[in-house]
């Protein structure tokens, strides 16, 4: 479960959150949307603890993430998976140590065991794992990156918080469907809380049923896709406009599914 | 960090990889350092003391010289350009790229997994290549007392040694460790705090250098002046 509390947030002077408030249960999805430079980022930079609010309350499980101590947030982290909005690779590691990681540094299993997992989860985001696990990060392109990212990110014992910066921008249709379905499985499989952060409306539309639109800093709307097609809300129209035609079209065939 | 560097974990297969690479990596250049500069000290040393007739005081001056100055500055230097440099460039695209990030969603701390490993190392290769740096250069000069001063082998070695007493070769390696904080400390923390993408590095590595180099210098005063003749005390 992750919960924000009317949380303020700015980078030095300038206030880039303010009174940001929403709750997200175990196994819920949850995407965030909205203009460049509004603060989705900083929004799960938060979650991580990374940062922390000028004031009100980050809490994860019930529990307060600012009054933890250093030791007490790596132990969190463990539970939580992060797919960075620039992949953030280990550039000096191969694609193999990046995906596996977390069993590197966290489990006792010998490099044989993490390899058959590296290369399985590398099958698993689409990508040739004979051709790439010995190569560095750099030499891939960037949407190979962006996949091994986000297997790095899965790669773990037992996530109970997935939080992708999005996960799909810059990805071909497949690799796009691919991910989207790992995302899904995940969230269902494990009972996961998952935030995903993405500017591509048709695929927020297959990860979740609830959708926060952050406009500047603040909550423009957070609720169901329906509500979402008919809010009034200036800012949250403004940033819409450009996806109406697929909206209406998803609308279109949810109604003929009869959902 | 120095708290960091007493808890767990410790990482030590990090931990070898950096003596390797700041080890090995710097042996060739302070052996060069040692060479050079024992022998252009030896010279100019030899051609004054010639003028009083005090040729075979060479030994004396060279092993006070090198082993309580000129061996662990010279080193606290050399090793100053070129690890402080690497340690700085290498922590500050991390974080620009967002790396030290990543390995904080890990739940890994970077200060334990990047800084300590590299200041271990430091606090035994500074020391271990002060001692190199010094037997090379004793070793240029007794090539400069043979041939350009022709002071007898047996006379340049026995005041050589005369000298090597136990209070110089302390005072020789308390130096290097001093030194080894100080190019860890800047190296590091111009590498965690360096801001403004690959420019900022940049910055970061360059200052990292000068401020560690002209730090080494002071302390290196400091030291000599202040607390050797404390130490002088008890040796
Ligand atoms: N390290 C930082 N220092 C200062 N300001 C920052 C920093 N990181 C982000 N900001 C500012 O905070 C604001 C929100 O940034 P954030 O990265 O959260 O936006 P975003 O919604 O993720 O945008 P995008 O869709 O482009 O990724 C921006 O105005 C940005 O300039
Ligand atoms: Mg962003």
């Amino acid at each position: 479960m992750i919960e924000l509390r009317n949380v303020d947030f700015g980078y030095e002077d300038k206030l880039v959150l303010k009174n940001i408030s929403f709750r997200i249960d175990q196994t819920e999805s949850v995407v965030i949307m909205g203009p460049s430079g509004s603060g989705k980022s900083t929004i799960l930079r938060l979650v991580l603890g990374l940062e922390c609010p000028q004031r009100g309350e980050v809490l994860i499980d019930s529990q307060n993430i600012s009054v933890m101590s250093e030791k007490e947030k790596r132990e969190l982290r463990k539970s939580i998976g992060m797919v960075f909005q620039d992949g953030a690779l280990f550039d000096s590691r191969t694609v193999g140590e990046n995906v596996g990681y977390y069993l590197i540094e966290h489990t006792k299993m010998s490099w044989k065991e993490i390899e058959k997992k590296v290369v399985e989860m590398l099958g698993f985001v689409g990508l040739d794992a004979d051709e790439i696990i010995d190569k560095l990060p750099e030499l891939l392109s960037g949407g190979m990156q962006r996949r091994v990212a986000i297997g790095r990110a899965l790669l773990s014992t037992n996530p109970r918080i997935m939080l992708y910066d999005e996960p799909t921008t810059g990805l071909d249709p497949q690799s796009t469907e691919n991910v989207l379905a790992l995302i899904n499985k995940l969230t269902r499989e494990r009972s996961i809380s998952t935030i995903v952060v993405t500017h591509q409306i048709a695929d927020a539309l297959s990860i979740a049923d609830r959708f926060i639109v952050i406009h500047e800093g603040e909550i423009a709307y957070d609720g169901d896709f329906v509500g979402l097609r008919e809010c009034r809300d200036e800012r949250v129209r403004a940033f819409l406009g450009p996806f109406r035609a697929s909206m209406d079209l998803v609308a279109e065939k949810r109604f003929m599914n009869g959902v | 960090m120095v708290a960091s560097l007493f808890g767990r974990p410790i990482y030590i297969a990090e931990t070898m990889e950096q003596m390797y690479l700041i080890g090995i990596g710097s042996l060739f250049l302070v052996v060069l350092t040692g060479l050079f500069s024992g022998q252009g000290f030896a010279i100019a040393f030899a051609n004054e003391l010639a003028d009083f007739g005090a040729k075979d005081y060479l030994g004396r001056i060279m092993s006070l010289a090198i082993v309580r100055e000129l061996g662990p500055t010279l080193t606290g230097l050399m090793m100053a350009a070129r690890v402080a440099s690497g340690i700085t460039a290498e922590i500050g695209s991390m974080k620009v790229s967002n790396q030290l990030d990543a390995m904080r969603s890990f739940g890994i701390d970077p200060i334990r997994k990047i800084a300590v490993p590299r200041l271990i190392t430091l606090i035994i290769m500074v020391p271990t290549m002060t001692i190199v740096c010094d037997a090379v250069a004793i070793f240029g000069a007794w090539l400069i007392a043979l041939f350009h001063a022709h002071i007898s082998s047996t006379l340049y070695w026995a005041a050589i040694r005369e000298r090597l007493i136990f209070g110089n070769i302390f005072v020789g390696l308390v130096k290097p460790v001093i030194f080894s904080f100080v190019i860890a400390f800047i190296s590091c923390y111009k590498g965690f705090t360096s801001e403004g993408g690959t420019k900022g590095v940049g910055q970061a590595t360059t200052d990292s250098v000068v401020m560690s180099s002209i730090t080494i210098l002071i302390a290196n005063f400091i030291f000599t002046k202040f607390f050797f003749p404390i130490l002088k005390g008890y040796l």
